[in-house]
């Protein structure tokens, strides 16, 4: 039995300590040919914790896949600067993993091989390459290695592209809507699976949302963000503890407070009798 | 363990009947048809004389027994059964089209001599040039193959580099551009002045027409490579020669293969035409040569040569897609 246990504890959370972001006076400017420039961040300042997990939450336009993609490296900021645990940001690096809101795999690779591709990229295959199978047992996908993307679900193509993010050990975990393209159901299910990785391996995550129940439910921190420009509205702290449950009153105060930050709680609601 | 039982065998022996009485019909067809053929042959009157056709005549006792040994053969593998019932009528169909050759040919002498020869007398070229046919043949294969892999050995590196460094791209897509739509057979006076020997001639020739598709190709399919592969590659830790080697390449194949069978083409295109007009040896040299002797039931047994030759070509680089590009099947009807 304990055996059984420390097998599945193989993989160890220990090199994911630290993971420290410090967004500091950002801004980022998008130039326009034609039409005004777009501020896509505006003066944005934030601190991120260590091994907590953050959603950043807003309508379309408010800046949030911006500030991720820039916390990945993807994306150069117009003024000030991101940190993680000290050093200045500038370019995609293994240790902040990123997910998208699609799965993005490789289609001439398996699922194996595109599970792998971190470890291939970095050179260390070889050594490493043991934990690719404890990554895709991680995420569920066992009997499904040798599988092409196309052949697969979208629920288990976004698995397989989160256990190829997490096979190099990141600091952070980068995800921008990565559950925005499924349906209702797989979305509750990978909202469970996100969240037993997360207390599994100790990373600390950065979610992009626009769905406020996936946000509280998630999350220990919500960046609250509106757009034009975007900026950082709020953040608000998620004291609830988990497994949360979705019609508790704490988790509806939580949600209408969020509601009425975005004007959606009229002043005069009408009192439904039933 | 001791109570298990044999695994019950009912269900398949009912549904058993592996052989439907309508398949062997179909299969057995072509036999009919060499029989037809067979009578025809011998029985009509011939309308041409003086014409060679030991051969045919001998080959149908061959070609009946063979048949029926296929057909026997085929009852012991049920998909081989199953292909050949389907193979069977399109078989039956070229004995009957060779056939109607025959009649309006020997038999009834409607098509002029000697540039219509019947089935009988490019079957008796085909044996009795038997030896320089193999050398000819033997020296295009050696051009084609040797001109092509040069040609995909520069082309797959120029698309690559085209495709990632816009400076490279800047100097050479414009050449690409310029010279590329000349056709590699134009170059023929100039590339047999240029090189030493018509032999390193033609293999430029065929390079250079299989260089100009596949290039192109590779280039296009690395620019349309979408950028979201590379951002999540960066983002687990990927250099840019993995860039290039381990996304943009793969990601391009599909249309690089279109480059290759292109490319494939015009090699065939501008061997034969290289081999016409300065080479002394090949297929498109015999062909001339036995044009100039006014031996055409020999030409008609070179272009059948040529044909197996370059599809059967064609079909191994097919195969070799299927093979590279197995991650596609399912996501693109071909």
């Amino acid at each position: 039995m304990s055996v059984a246990t420390l097998e599945q504890r193989a993989v160890s959370p220990a090199a994911e300590e630290a993971g420290r972001i410090v967004v500091k006076d950002v801004n980022r400017i998008f130039r326009q040919e034609a039409g005004p420039d777009v501020i896509a961040l505006d003066q944005v300042n934030l601190e991120i914790e260590p091994g907590k997990f953050y959603s950043l939450l807003g309508p379309s336009g408010c800046g949030k896949s911006t500030l991720l993609r820039n916390i990945a490296g993807l994306d150069h900021v117009t003024s000030g600067e991101i940190t993680l645990d000290g050093e200045v940001i500038d370019g995609p690096h293994f240790l902040r993993g990123l997910v998208f809101q699609q799965p993005t795999l490789f289609p001439w690779k398996t699922i194996e091989q595109n599970v792998a591709t971190g470890l291939e990229a970095r050179g260390i295959l070889k050594e490493k390459g043991h934990e690719v199978q404890e990554y895709i047992r991680l995420v569920g996908l066992e009997g499904f290695e040798k599988v092409y993307p196309h052949q697969v679900s979208g629920g288990m193509a976004q698995r397989a592209s989160l256990a190829r993010a997490l096979v190099n050990h990141p600091k952070v975990l980068l995800m921008d809507e990565p559950l925005g393209a499924l349906d209702a159901f797989t979305r509750m299910q990978m909202q469970e699976e996100i969240l037993r990785i997360w207390q599994d391996r100790g990373t600390t995550i950065v979610f992009v949302t626009h769905d406020i129940d996936e946000a509280v439910y998630l999350s220990d921190k919500i960046v609250i963000m509106t757009p034009r420009p975007g900026k950082i509205q709020e953040v608000i702290d998620v004291p609830i503890g988990r497994p949360r449950n979705r019609n508790h009153p704490d988790f509806w105060r939580i949600r209408s407070h969020i509601l009425k930050i975005f004007g959606f709680s009229p002043e005069h609601a009408e009192s439904y009798q039933i | 363990m001791a109570l298990s039982q044999p695994a019950p065998t009912g269900i398949s022996e009912v549904q058993k009947k592996p052989f439907p009485i309508k398949n062997i019909v179909t299969s057995l067809l072509p036999l009919l048809l060499l029989a037809l053929f067979w009578a025809e042959h011998t029985l009509l009157p011939d309308g041409q004389m003086f014409t060679k056709r030991r051969y045919l005549a001998e080959s149908f006792p061959f070609l009946m027994g063979l048949y029926l040994v296929t057909f026997g053969a085929s009852f012991y593998r049920k998909d081989f059964h199953e292909k050949l019932t389907y193979q069977a009528p399109l078989i039956a169909g070229v004995i009957g089209f060779l056939m109607l050759w025959d009649v309006v040919t020997l038999k009834l002498g409607l098509l002029p001599l000697p540039q219509f020869p019947s089935p009988g007398a490019v079957i008796a070229a085909l044996i009795a040039d038997a030896e320089v046919l193999f050398v000819s043949i033997y020296h295009s294969l050696g051009l084609l193959f040797g001109g092509y892999l040069l040609g995909l050995l520069f082309g797959i590196p120029t698309g690559i580099l085209m495709g990632w460094f816009s400076s490279v791209n800047y100097w050479l897509s414009p050449i690409l551009r310029f010279i590329g739509p000349i056709p590699a057979t134009a170059w023929i006076p100039i590339a047999m002045v240029v090189f030493p020997s018509s032999f390193q001639a033609s293999i430029f020739l065929v390079a250079l027409a299989a260089w100009f598709p596949i290039t192109i190709m590779t280039w296009s399919g690395i620019s349309n490579v979408s950028n979201s592969y590379y951002e999540v590659a960066r983002t687990l830790g990927a250099s840019t020669r993995y860039l290039i080697l381990k996304v943009a390449l793969p990601a391009s194949l599909p249309s690089v293969f279109v480059g290759t069978f292109m490319g494939l083409g015009s090699s065939f295109a501008t061997l034969v035409v290289a081999e016409l007009l300065g080479v002394k040896a090949g297929m498109g040299w015999y062909v001339s040569w036995a044009q100039g002797w006014a031996e055409y039931a020999k030409v008609w047994a070179a272009l059948f040569v040529m044909a197996i030759i370059f599809s059967g070509t064609t079909s191994l680089l097919f195969k070799v897609r299927d093979r590279v590009l197995v991650w596609q099947k399912g996501l693109v009807k071909w």
